[in-house]
């Protein structure tokens, strides 16, 4: 066999191989490595490196390397006409000892011709350069032949296209980041926007400042003990907050009745769930409808509620969140007309009304998640923070608790004949 | 193709000489070992590199690329490479690609 048809196979073995590594969705950098590896064994070269372009920084940047010694630099400045000149050259080999004209030659030709280098492939792809490769002489001493130089093309445009895809994966996952932070700042101005509401609603009534705060709390707190996720947890929260926003229209002294307010007054006070619906209807909650929960929150589970006196399973289940947190905080806040009353009175009273007016399994998980925080297992003292240590600390609250819930949750059926008093043997 | 070990060096009794015996492929994975164990040579101080391919049937490109670095390494170090027992396969690529001009041949 002729030597020419040998090295055409070693070659075309070495090119095979260079197309395999680059399929394989290896490591970016031992791809490249070994991408070099097969030029210097398909051709004998003892010295080499490949390069990546950066665009910004218009700098080849070393990626792998091979013999140059410490001393070669490992980000070559180019220059505009440099890169003018080696987009039109596409992916034909430079020979670099011919190569004085550009700058680029002139200013690192210390550094190549130290190293002997021969040829630079400017790596072409789409018609923008994304590297380059270095290739010092053949360890025959021989000069490139046409062939081989031809070889080095077709491998160069392999190791371009990774270089070019490496890219684009940088900048989806730039872009992915960058949206992600757009959506942070979006969701993080729409909070304070539903705050500034909140405070806004609370504004008007002095009795019942930080309401709609503290609701939106509560709110929170049982989606939380639901089970919800992050964004569920997130659109009750943004309810809670903002299920008063009709008393906006509402004249204040209605509002700030320190008596009970006569016919006509309820009736316009009644008209808040209706107005906040359509104050609220332009805002959508990709995960919570926070209109409805606004317009429902003053329904009752037994009918007897407003504005529509929807049954159960006909209020959406949001507005039932809402109406438990809305009345609980009614219950443990001071008003015009009714003092504050003891957590365990409350406790008794959620009991009291859940399947009347409030969805039992929504009492229970609530009541639940108090008696977790009173029993150290949850440290986040959301209740203490809301309600004051005092209050909730008031003595007999837990077992009021654990009998509540062991009454209308009960954990084994034991439990639940044991509390109710009727043990059966 | 059965590999045994793809390498085994053992220190002549001549000073400063170490011996590698080479597997039958030299491939990436046992290039690089060829390569580390003659890096570990040459740090601790031997002056003369023999590559022993009588086990040795095929190279590949990266093969050949990393006895290319072998020998460079070893040059900058002032060390010796000998290539000894290639068979006739492996002597004809070694010269075809330029090895052999930069080693001694045993
Ligand atoms: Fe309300
Ligand atoms: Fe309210």
């Amino acid at each position: 066999m002729a030597e020419h048809d040998h090295k055409l196979i070693h070659a075309f073995g070495a090119l095979a191989e260079l197309g395999q590594e680059i399929t394989n969705k290896n490591n970016f950098q031992e791809t490249i490595r070994t991408s070099l590896h097969l030029i210097s064994g398909a051709l004998g070269i003892m010295r080499g490196a490949v390069a990546r372009f950066s665009r910004f920084g218009h700098e080849l940047n070393m990626l792998a390397i091979r013999g140059l010694g410490d001393d070669f630099p490992l980000s070559l400045s180019l220059t505009l006409e440099d890169e003018r000149q080696f987009l039109s050259c596409g992916l034909t080999p430079i020979d670099i000892p011919q190569a004085k004209v550009l700058p680029f030659f002139q200013v690192y030709d210390a550094s190549f011709e130290r190293r002997s280098l021969e040829l630079f492939v400017p790596l072409v792809v789409r018609d923008e350069i994304v590297g380059a490769i270095f290739l010092g002489e053949k360890a025959t001493g021989e000069a490139y032949t046409n062939y081989e130089k031809e070889i080095v093309c077709a491998m160069g445009q392999h190791i371009g296209v990774a270089i070019a895809q490496r890219n684009l994966m940088a900048e989806i996952e730039r872009h992915a980041e960058e949206n992600r932070q757009l959506f942070d700042e979006m969701r993080s101005t729409y909070h304070d926007t539903v705050k500034a509401f909140a405070a806004a609603i609370d504004c008007k009534d002095k009795y019942t400042e930080g309401h709609s705060v503290r609701v939106g709390k509560f709110s929170e707190i049982i989606a939380m003990e639901l089970g919800w996720g992050a964004e569920e947890v997130e659109g009750a929260a943004v309810a809670g907050y903002l299920h008063d926003v009709g008393k906006l229209t509402v004249e204040r002294k209605i509002i700030n009745a320190p008596y009970r307010i006569n016919a006509k007054e309820s009736k316009e006070l009644n008209g808040h769930p209706g107005v906040g619906f359509e104050i609220l209807q332009p805002i959508h909650h990709p995960y919570t409808d926070v209109p409805l929960a606004a317009k429902y929150h003053h329904e009752r589970l037994d009918g007897r509620g407003y504005p529509d006196g929807l049954y159960d399973r006909e209020i959406p289940y949001i507005a039932k969140i809402v109406t438990l947190a809305d009345s609980f905080d009614a219950m443990t806040t001071d008003r015009p007309y009714k003092a504050r009353r003891p957590a365990k009175e409350v406790v008794e009273d959620l009991q009291r009304n859940a399947g009347k007016q409030f969805a039992p399994e929504l009492v229970t998980a609530f009541l639940g998640g108090m008696l977790k925080e009173l029993q150290g297992e949850d440290r986040t003292k959301r209740f203490r923070r809301l309600l004051g240590r005092d209050y909730m600390e008031a003595e007999g609250i837990v077992e009021t608790l654990k009998y509540t819930l062991n009454e209308m949750a009960p954990t084994t059926p034991m439990t639940y004949v044991a509390a109710a008093g009727q043990v059966i043997l | 193709m059965t590999t045994q070990s793809a390498v085994v060096s053992s220190l002549e009794p001549v000073k400063g000489t170490a011996v590698i015996h080479a597997g039958d492929y030299i491939n990436k994975l046992s290039g690089e070992q060829i390569e580390h164990e003659c890096k570990r040579k040459l740090d601790e101080g031997c002056k003369e590199l023999i590559l022993n391919f009588a086990d040795t049937e095929i190279v590949n490109s990266i093969g050949i690329s990393i006895l290319l670095g072998v020998i460079d390494t070893a040059s900058n170090k002032g060390a010796k490479v000998v290539f000894s027992e290639m068979n006739e396969d492996t002597v004809e690529l070694f010269e075809m690609l330029g090895l052999t001009k930069h080693v001694t041949l045993a």
